[in-house]
């Protein structure tokens, strides 16, 4: 098909339309007829670091734009394999961010694998200057035991005037702003159900 | 967002005030630049800094932090004086002819009913004149004197452009500049996008600075229509979709509201909540509340809420007060808190006033923090130097920091600003133990429950019978969860003209909330999301990015709330006949008996034009240029200092601040005075970082990594201090160290003839993550909040500054 | 979906196959070498200068895809952070406040600096390690590390100052065009990524068609002298801008106005690059020393002479 010359060519543009997709890019260079990657590589150039990885729909998890990125992990989770995310690229099928993304998004691997991403359950008594590590069961029981208490104690059930007011006061949520719309109907059930009324989001901060 | 992202491409006009969209969100903002580039619109920018939005602006016109109101009311006023008004889209789209009761009224900065004590009002006469029939008394030639038009046009009467110059210190000529570009958006074939975050909603009066803009497209005819509304930004990932869920203080999902102890019964409740059509034929949506209410309530309660018990409605708290932030850390600072839950937040580094912040986080007897990162919050006990001096073994809270996933090691939905709801799918095992969010809660719950089965304790009915009917109780998966969101049959539904005919069978995932019901056959856990999860499926995951028509309307691109609609209120795309306002930019059309178009119609498909007004979400069905009682601190916007202020009110200069703001005692104590404080600061945030996350993340801190704060040059050289020096910088309530760079972007500005210098201090350095140590803003600002949304007046307060050698040495 | 003119697609990962590679060399330092059986088409990168916002997603994805990190530093008064390109920072967004003495007005000018792939590349001309420094017949300069010897002379033949040395591996390192992502038919991680795309990437003729159309709309938002930055001193360069004030480009945190490659570089190419350092190129070839001694040591007193020359040479 082609001759040499629009071999190039192709890299912009042409060769690049929309809704194509990976796959279709494959296809395109394959039917050119080069060989594989060892073969046609020089000497100046690193290896295309990607190969073999397996990739991931996902959205940012910074601001409210929502941009679709592609998570580029070695192993493949759905398999039931231990996975590993390698690099994260904006996926130009969004109609939004149409692949690009902010310095805050094409830096999201670092964020994944931040020195100070949390790893283990983690207590500090009280007094104490220094984080104990603990194990889920000591910390969740511990948290159980801690609000029951609290609430068995100062639950309202009506207040001054005699009206039925059921809640609960001395102690508050505060929900994240970025886990899921079910992380957060998951959380409001069990806070309001709770009587809990100090429960607020980032919304107004 | 009434709008989307990617509809700004179809703007004529984009507006950035009260924003830095270029900076806080440059994927969004490349709609603007394709605006400009393929249709030659425009770009205002109207900021007290030059900003990156700015740096990319055709036009730039500087603005004193928290007078945006002066600015924009009189900006109405000309628009009003100049004839720059979309007249067919006021007199039939919005409440402009509707008269108001006698006895409303307004003086000095003040209406009808304040009552000073109280900080308060009684908002009875704040209303409208009805008429026998219980509809509102309309005049169309908007020449009564009592129409709201009129009120409306003696109102802003005063902010002539010397008086908006002398208050906000935009130069006279600059503002004339910005209200006849403005102006050009009158004409129906001309649209303007106000585009707009935290820098409108984080004052004393924020609601009201959004409510002005909104007037002003009402006036321009901009809502409703590509390329056009009112567009907050919006800040996290998924702060939309927390608030459509209900998790604020005084909210459940779907903006239904918790009740307060005012209302001890479900009849007292749903007695005002009937919100009968104030016109005759209009639809009035919200009269669904019923069904909607119900249907959460069995989504909470499944059969335990039964109509015997009134759906549960007791196992609701009842509010006596609104437990907002502010509040809860009050109360926490007064020693009346015991435990606290932070979820994926930092509030030390997030609310005003770090030092209470620290005070009131000390007296909890326990502190629970569940994130995927270390934050500043549970550490709060640990001396970081002058970055974090606190007494460690003072401190007696029990702390508990559990690990969560970050998005990579999740599924599930979230909200973007233009309601789209996109599922994600988990890439990645979690490091360590990290567990998700619906692991930790269902384990949580699980346990709690248990306990209460067991032992018992107080009022335990509303947590034992909650439904929690996961296939793993202590694990609910995004799945079960987004289900149970959508809504599901709970009975046969049948047809009502033929009992025997099943609409939708029992156990049927409901299509919409249109299928919804108030006699406990249906359960949603949220009404507005219903639609996203039917039985064809997760309409979430949809992928589909064809867009026919150009359109930038994307309808079968994941799914947007309510009901797949990308643009609001999309109806008053039209005119009142039913055709567009512009060919080219179509929306939605009457097509003889139904309306059709390229977007859902916000409006009953087979609702004639002429005869059910657009905004069916208002009992008028028009857009409200006058409020009425809805909001606390008046119907219409008034120009209010932030509370603390440079200069004193030019239209009131008795009052302090937003007059309706609630002000704890010790905060109003913790406010300083011009005399001390002489320059005006504000906070933002920087395109190189994200809050209080990215400083965790090594590129974000190599690219940003050290605390500044910006100043002018001409302050700078008045106090000597030069560019990259250190400087100290305090309020009345705190006292920080920075490095100093100086700047021609923000420059001096004359108000009510004085030189007023800004200071301005980004927000991403605390003392945890890969950059320097530093500090918030949050170490310098005033604990007072916007009257109707208590959001933290985080953008105009008053400091002092002075140059040192050095920072303070770590011991 | 409607598409951007110049999108750039996802990466694939599976059957990866490439599109160019070393036997489309059309230079290389040092060496001399058969012209390659054929051309490819010239591609370019055109950075919009007056579309960016200076966001730096471009030094972000850089650092990222290259697996790079620069050093947590300090804020000495400026955005511009890093302060300078370093071997780990190939680009590097430069940000100048100017007052517009026309206006009055203040533009905040933001220029996104890196390697400019010269098709007349000086870089190249003044290696003396062979093959250290190769250029591909679609404009991308690239350095192949494992020949460098650390010498700076790539630094000093520079027209716009790019490469950097390396204190750790004492190697020269710049932008390489993400040559492995264009191996394979990708563009650039700073161009995919950038949030306005005032980094499109694409052929040089589509590159400069693109401009016009840029150009044209800066001219009605009043920018009179809005033009293409595409100096012919270095035979056109295969990344451009598109600058509002093209007549001053010295204005964008000093782009050079008419930069060449000094004549110090083609005289000392032709006296002494392969007479007086022919040991020294048989010293890199045995690949040793070079591991153990910092790069400058290698090379004459007379050969440092001139390149101080060309480090001085006045660049615009």
């Amino acid at each position: 098909m082609a001759d040499i010359a629009d071999t190039d060519t192709r890299i912009s543009r042409r060769f690049f339309l929309k809704g194509a997709g990976a796959g279709v890019a494959v296809t395109s260079l394959g039917a050119l007829g080069f060989g594989g990657i060892e073969a046609a590589y020089a000497d100046s150039i690193r290896p295309f670091k990607l190969l073999g990885t397996t990739i991931t729909r996902n959205t940012c998890t910074y601001c409210s734009v929502a941009c679709g990125i592609l998570i580029y992990s070695k192993g493949d989770i759905t398999k039931g394999e231990k996975a590993e995310v390698k690099h994260i690229e904006g996926d130009v099928d969004h109609p939004t961010n149409r692949g690009t993304l902010c310095p805050k998004g094409a830096a999201l691997l670092d964020f994944v694998h931040a020195k100070t991403r949390l790893e283990y359950p983690m207590v500090r008594r009280p007094g104490s200057d220094k984080f104990e590590r603990v194990t889920w069961d000591y910390a969740l029981d511990r948290i159980a035991r801690l609000l029951k208490d609290d609430r068995d104690k100062n639950f309202i059930e009506k207040n001054a005037a005699g009206v039925t007011v059921n809640r609960w006061v001395s102690s508050g949520f505060l929900a994240a702003s970025a886990t899921t719309n079910e992380t957060a109907f998951c959380t409001f059930k069990v806070v309001r159900s709770m009587g809990m009324l100090m429960f607020d989001n980032q919304a107004r901060v | 967002m009434t709008n989307s992202w990617t509809d700004i491409k179809n703007t004529d006009l984009a507006i950035i005030m009260g924003g830095n969209a270029a900076e806080a969100h440059p994927c969004g903002f490349k709609w603007v630049t394709e605006a400009k580039a393929n249709r030659g619109a425009r770009l205002i920018v109207v900021d007290p800094r030059y900003t990156r939005s700015a740096a990319v602006a055709d036009y730039y016109a500087p603005i004193r932090q928290g007078t945006d109101i002066a600015f924009l009311l009189g900006l109405i006023n000309w628009l009003m004086a100049n004839n720059k008004v979309q007249w067919e889209y006021v007199k039939s789209f919005t409440n402009a002819p509707y008269l108001v009761q006698e006895g409303f009224g307004y003086q000095d900065g003040l209406f009808t009913g304040y009552d000073e004590v109280k900080r308060d009002y009684d908002r009875s006469t704040w209303n409208y004149e009805l008429g026998p029939d219980g509809y509102v008394i309309s005049d169309e030639t908007l020449e009564h004197p009592r129409c709201v038009w009129s009120l409306l046009k003696q109102h802003v009467a005063q902010y002539t452009p010397e008086l908006v110059s002398r208050i906000t210190g935009t130069p006279k000529d600059k503002f004339l500049k910005v209200c006849e570009m403005v102006g050009e958006c009158s004409a129906p074939d001309k649209t303007m996008t106000s585009m707009y975050a935290l820098g409108w909603t984080q004052h004393s009066k924020g609601s009201q600075n959004i409510r002005t803009m909104a007037m002003i497209q009402l006036i321009l005819g901009n809502i409703g229509v590509r390329g056009g509304g009112m567009n907050a930004l919006r800040g996290h990932s998924n702060i939309q979709g927390l608030t459509d869920m209900g998790l604020m203080s005084n909210l459940l999902p779907g903006y239904l509201t918790l009740p307060f102890e005012t209302e001890p019964t479900f009849e007292k409740y749903m007695s005002t909540r009937g919100y009968k059509p104030l016109r005759p034929d209009q639809t009035s949506y919200w009269q669904n509340y019923k069904s909607f209410f119900v249907s959460f309530q069995k989504s909470m309660w499944g059969a335990a809420a039964t109509a015997e018990n009134d759906w549960s409605y007791d196992w609701l708290p009842k509010l006596d007060v609104a437990y907002d932030i502010i509040r809860a850390f009050n109360l926490m600072f007064e020693g009346k808190v015991n435990g606290y839950v932070c979820q994926g937040f930092n509030p030390l580094l997030a609310f005003p006033n770090r030092a209470k912040c620290t005070a009131a986080l000390s007296k909890l007897k326990f502190l629970v923090t569940i994130d995927p990162l270390q934050t500043e919050t549970s550490r709060f006990w640990e001396n970081h130097g002058p970055h974090n001096d606190v007494d460690t073994a003072s401190i007696q809270t029990e702390v508990f920091q559990l690990p969560s996933t970050c998005f990579a090691e999740d599924d599930g939905s979230l909200t973007n600003s233009g309601r789209w709801l996109q599922w994600h799918w988990a890439a990645s095992t979690p490091p360590g133990e990290a567990q998700r969010d619906t692991w930790i809660l269902g384990q949580l719950f699980t346990r709690i429950r248990d306990l209460y089965r067991q032992e018992g304790g107080a009022f335990p009915d509303p947590i034992v019978n909650l439904n929690w009917s996961y296939e793993d109780p202590d694990y609910p998966t995004a799945d079960e969860l987004a289900k149970e969101i959508n809504g599901s049959a709970l009975e046969d539904l049948t047809d009502p003209a033929d009992a025997t005919k099943v609409t939708l069978a029992k156990g049927k995932q409901v299509p919409s909330f249109a299928a919804l019901r108030d006699d406990g056959k249906t359960a949603c856990g949220c009404w507005i999301y219903s639609g996203c999860f039917t039985e064809a499926g997760n309409q979430m995951a949809r992928r589909d990015n064809a867009d026919p028509d150009d359109t930038g309307i994307y309808s079968k691109w994941t799914w947007s709330w309510p009901v797949n609609r990308r643009i609001l209120y999309n109806r008053a795309s039209a005119d009142v006949k039913g055709d567009p306002w512009d060919r080219t930019r179509k929306l939605l059309w009457w097509e003889g008996s139904k309306w059709t178009g390229f977007d859902v119609p916000d409006i009953a498909p087979t609702a004639k034009p002429g005869v059910v007004g657009p905004f069916i979400m208002n009992e008028e069905g028009t857009g409200r240029l006058f409020v009425r009682g809805m909001m606390r601190d008046g119907p219409f916007p008034v120009h209010y200092e932030p509370f603390e202020a440079p200069i004193a009110n030019l239209i009131a200069p008795k009052i302090r601040g937003n007059p309706a703001s609630r002000v704890f005692k010790y905060d109003w104590e913790q406010f300083g005075d011009v005399a001390e404080f002489p320059y005006v600061a504000t906070s933002y945030r920087l395109t190189e970082h994200f809050h209080y996350w990215t400083k965790h993340a090594q590129i974000n801190a190599s690219l940003q990594p050290e605390f500044f704060v910006e100043i002018g040059e001409e302050l700078a050289k008045e106090k000597n201090i030069p560019n990259g020096s250190w400087v100290r910088v305090w309020s009345k309530r705190g006292s920080v160290e920075a490095v100093a760079l100086v700047t021609k972007r923000i420059r001096p500005m004359l108000c009510d003839g004085k030189v007023q210098h800004v200071i301005g201090m980004p927000l991403h350095w605390g003392f945890i993550g890969e950059t320097k140590k530093g500090y918030g803003p949050n170490s310098l600002t005033p604990v007072v909040g916007d009257a109707n949304s208590e959001t933290p007046e985080f953008k105009a307060w008053l400091v002092n500054v002075e140059p040192i050698t050095g920072p303070t040495p770590v011991a | 979906m409607t598409t951007f003119e110049y999108e750039l697609p996802n990466p694939q990962t599976e059957d990866v196959k490439t599109v160019f590679g070393q036997q489309d060399l059309i230079r290389r330092s040092a060496s001399t070498i058969e012209p390659p059986a054929r051309q490819l088409t010239p591609m370019a990168k055109l950075i919009d200068v007056s579309k960016c916002i200076g966001c730096k997603a471009c030094q972000a994805a850089c650092l990222e895809w290259n697996d790079k990190r620069a050093p947590v530093g300090e804020n000495v008064g400026t955005y511009t952070i890093p302060p300078d390109l370093s071997p780990q920072m190939f680009t590097l967004m430069r940000f100048t406040e100017w007052i517009n003495p026309e206006t009055d007005n203040l533009e905040w000018l933001i220029r996104k600096d890196g390697c400019m792939h010269c098709a007349d590349p000086g870089c190249l001309k003044a290696c003396p390690a062979p093959g250290a420094i190769v250029q591909y017949s679609n404009g991308i300069v690239d350095f192949d590390h494992e020949r460098c010897i650390g010498c700076g002379y790539c630094v000093a033949g520079c027209p716009f100052n790019i490469p950097r040395i390396s204190k750790t591996d004492h190697r020269a390192y710049k932008c390489t065009l993400c040559s492995d992502r264009m191996a394979i038919g990708q563009g650039p991680a700073c161009a995919k990524s950038c949030p306005t795309h005032a980094i499109v990437f694409g052929t040089k003729a589509e590159m400069t068609e693109h401009a016009e159309t840029r150009i044209k709309d800066l001219k009605s938002r009043g920018y009179q002298n809005a033009g293409l930055y595409d100096p012919p001193g270095v035979g056109g360069t295969h990344v451009m801008y598109v600058l509002q004030h093209a007549d001053k480009p010295e204005i964008y945190a000093d782009l050079p106005n008419n930069p060449v490659i000094s004549p110090v570089v083609n005289l000392w190419k032709g006296a002494a690059k392969y007479a007086g350092l022919a040991a020294m190129a048989g010293m890199v070839a045995f690949g040793v020393l070079h591991r153990f001694v910092e790069g400058p040591n290698r090379v004459t007193p007379k050969d440092e002479e001139e390149a101080k020359q060309l480090t001085e040479d006045p660049r615009s």
